[in-house]
């Protein structure tokens, strides 16, 4: 992906370049507000990460006159402040994700292709297919190889999901936000609790299991081997 | 004092004066023209009727009668304030006491007037004529010719009219000044007493600025604007002082709970530096470091939503918030966690109407901290309570309140413990060896003090009326958690009236 950070901290930008370099993905760099939004309006980026106090002009502006011209770049908020109300006037501004300062490489990887995905997709499915796996969106329904699988309400949701970002690391804290719309770090460890139910009814019997735990990221859904 | 010339108090005061004397010369003026045009018109009616009245008297007793009448009313006013002169036709005098006719027209109003003097007698004169040890009076006067060619003249002396005149307008003149001297005084006195009070309240404003926070501005008791304006300050002041403190406690916990985690990771990176280096141990010291770090991150984000909470957060995330669909989301998502953990989650929801349009469980607020409250509330629960207990949470409306409980079957916190709980980084002494940070309780009572509710702790006395099939061995007293929030007036359901 072609990828635009604007970010006026020199050090915590090349961090982030190499990082995303690493993962394979094309990086343009703006040092202040000016200048991201004059590259943001002259390239084309799949996705921008916008760091939100810079420098000439605020994060949240250039935000607003990218879509005040219909530019739908997806679009990272990234931010020292970490409170609701911020979180709210971020993704009021016209932002996609908005990740507090600091953040682990990791989890900012996964949000971002996450958003460039469902950039990429607008048209509406009424089926999901990862490998064998199934789900009927309309009847809500899910078979692995033909064979029915049996889920709850929350563990099709949380299914839906992992096969809408099939072959990509999902973080926790996506699935907290995303499935339940929480916007906390649990003390517990509620996700992992709920992933390994999910895990139990979708790879159980299975000679190749699906769904795989990263170690020190998240989850991945991936085709059977 | 020239200070004083220039404060607002004193201009408006001295407007007030202003407005007030010109009133207060209106109305001197006018009694001075009424008085003034009264006296004159009595003393023209006095003339008419000892003219008409002698008329009469030698109309009655002819002109022997009307000399006698002349010569007795002359003697008695000795005051000499009327005046009288009876002559013939050529002016001679007969009887009176005038010394003779004074050689002056009538004028337009009909009266004659002429110059008097008093030397002894009575002469009719200008001043410097006679003897002038006299001031020179001015008389008006009236004459009547009688039937048979005699003249007869009733004067009177305007002196005293004169003297009332410059008496008069004297008093009005001494009111005058007395009324701005007082206005004056009035005013000096009213602002500076207005000032005093100002410069109290600008005093201590001062030495607020100069970092004397805890002055406030003294009320004076009259319950007046000023004794409003104290209250409004002081109160601005009270909630700054408290903003203050809660930033204070965050630095204070920063240095003192975050400086040793910090202590130890960094030493732990220098240890492992020192010892031979092995790619292993490296990767394992860094993987350490990273959740050491996320560690102290989340801490440090738990602080600073607990002082947004306790400073109060900016509206404009707060709206309607179902209670009821709150706590069924958290359910679900906890559920499985205790079923994992062995216990047995209960939901008792009071909500007999479950639409978001008339669930009498909802309240004013921010759904997310609402949640993350909650949240703490029954993780604590679950992460207290041992395999085999229950979690039960209920939600029912109690008047306007919404009402909330957590109850464990857990150890329960000790009596005196229950509002240290409360205190950042405060953990019960049992239960240390627990994951955890301190902090989740804090923010339970941040976030409902925000919404204007309160969270209490007692024990649990879980009713044990229905055999439910669970042991009755309980592994202590365990521990209720009651939220109580102030509920959001239901939307009014269409009444049958109007």
């Amino acid at each position: 992906m072609k990828i635009l950070v604007i970010e006026d901290d020199r050090e915590a930008a090349a961090y982030l370049m190499k990082g995303l370099r690493e993962s394979g993905h094309t990086v343009d760099h703006a040092a202040d507000g000016t200048q991201g939004l004059f590259l943001a309006t002259s390239e084309r980026f799949d996705a921008m990460i916008i760091d939100r106090m810079l420098p000439g002009l605020d994060g949240l502006a250039i935000v607003s006159t990218l879509r005040s011209n219909d530019d739908r770049t997806p679009v990272l908020i990234l931010s020292a402040l970490d409170a609701v109300d911020d979180r709210v006037r971020g993704l009021r501004a016209g932002g996609d994700d908005y990740l507090p300062k600091p953040y682990a490489f990791s989890e900012l990887l996964a949000r971002l292709e996450a958003l460039a995905r469902r950039g990429g997709g607008g048209k509406t499915e009424t089926t999901l297919r990862v490998g064998g796996l199934e789900m009927d969106l309309l009847a809500r329904g899910v078979r692995r190889d033909g064979v029915e699988i049996d889920l709850l309400p929350r563990e099709f949701r949380l299914l839906e999901y992992l096969m809408r970002n099939a072959g990509h690391v999902v973080t926790r804290t996506m699935l907290l936000e995303q499935v339940w719309d929480y916007h906390f770090d649990p003390q517990t460890n509620v996700i992992d609790v709920h992933v390994s139910r999910l895990r139990q009814k979708i790879d159980k019997g299975f000679a190749q299991p699906m769904l795989h735990t990263i170690r020190g990221a998240g989850y991945c859904l991936k085709p059977a081997a | 004092m020239f200070a004083l010339f220039r404060t607002s108090t004193f201009r408006l005061a001295m407007v007030y004066l202003m407005l007030f004397a010109v009133s207060v010369f209106a109305v001197l003026g006018f009694v001075y023209l009424q008085t003034v045009v009264f006296v004159s018109r009595q003393i023209d009616e006095t003339i008419d009727a000892e003219i008409t009245g002698l008329a009469e008297q030698y109309h009655e007793r002819g002109l022997g009668g009307l000399v006698s009448v002349i010569q007795q009313r002359a003697a008695r006013t000795r005051g000499t304030t009327t005046l009288y002169l009876l002559t013939d036709r050529t002016h001679s005098p007969i009887a009176g006491n005038l010394t003779r006719w004074p050689d002056v027209t009538v004028d337009q109003d009909g009266w004659l007037r002429f110059p008097l003097q008093r030397a002894g007698s009575l002469v009719v004169g200008a001043a410097g004529q006679g003897t002038g040890d006299e001031a020179e009076h001015i008389v008006q006067a009236a004459s009547f010719v009688l039937p048979g060619g005699y003249q007869l003249l009733v004067g009177r002396d305007t002196q005293e009219r004169s003297d009332f005149d410059a008496r008069m307008r004297q008093a009005l003149g001494w009111s005058a000044l007395l009324t701005v001297m007082l206005g004056l005084l009035g005013g000096v006195l009213l602002s500076r007493r207005l000032l005093a009070r100002l410069e109290a309240i600008n005093r201590t404003s001062s030495s607020i600025i100069a970092g004397d926070f805890s002055r406030r501005i003294p009320r004076h008791g009259s319950n007046d604007e000023f004794d409003h304006l104290a209250e409004n300050l002081n109160g601005m002041l009270d909630r700054i002082e408290r903003l203050m403190a809660a930033m204070r406690q965050v630095t204070d916990n920063i240095a003192h709970d975050l400086r040793s985690p910090l202590g130890r990771l960094r030493s732990r990176i220098e240890v492992t530096l020192l010892e031979e280096p092995s790619m292993e141990r490296y990767r394992e010291t860094l993987e350490r470091t990273i959740a050491d770090a996320d560690g102290l991150l989340a801490t440090f984000s738990a602080l600073l939503d607990i002082a947004e909470a306790e400073a109060g957060s900016r509206q404009e995330t707060r709206g309607p918030v179902d209670l009821g669909e709150i706590i069924v989301n958290l359910v679900d998502l906890y559920e499985p966690v205790a079923e994992e953990a062995g216990l047995r989650l209960t939901l008792t929801l009071d909500r007999p109407a479950s639409t978001m349009a008339t669930s009498p469980l909802i309240v004013s607020g921010n759904r997310h901290l609402l949640s993350q409250a909650i949240a703490n509330l029954v993780e604590n629960a679950l992460k207290y309570t041992p395999s085999g207990g229950t979690v039960a949470i209920t939600a029912g409306r109690s008047g306007d309140q919404v009402r909330l409980t957590v109850t464990d079957s857990g150890p329960g916190i000790p009596a005196t413990e229950r509002e240290r709980v409360f205190d950042r980084f405060y953990r019960v002494e049992s239960s240390r060896t627990t994951p955890g940070n301190g902090l989740g309780l804090s923010l339970v009572k941040a976030v409902i003090s925000l919404h204007g509710g309160e969270v209490v702790l007692d024990d649990a006395q879980l009713r044990r009326a229905v055999d439910d099939g669970i042991p009755d061995e309980q592994p202590g007293p365990g521990l209720r958690a009651t939220v109580t929030l102030p509920a959001l007036a239901s939307p009014a359901r269409p009444s049958m009236g109007s």
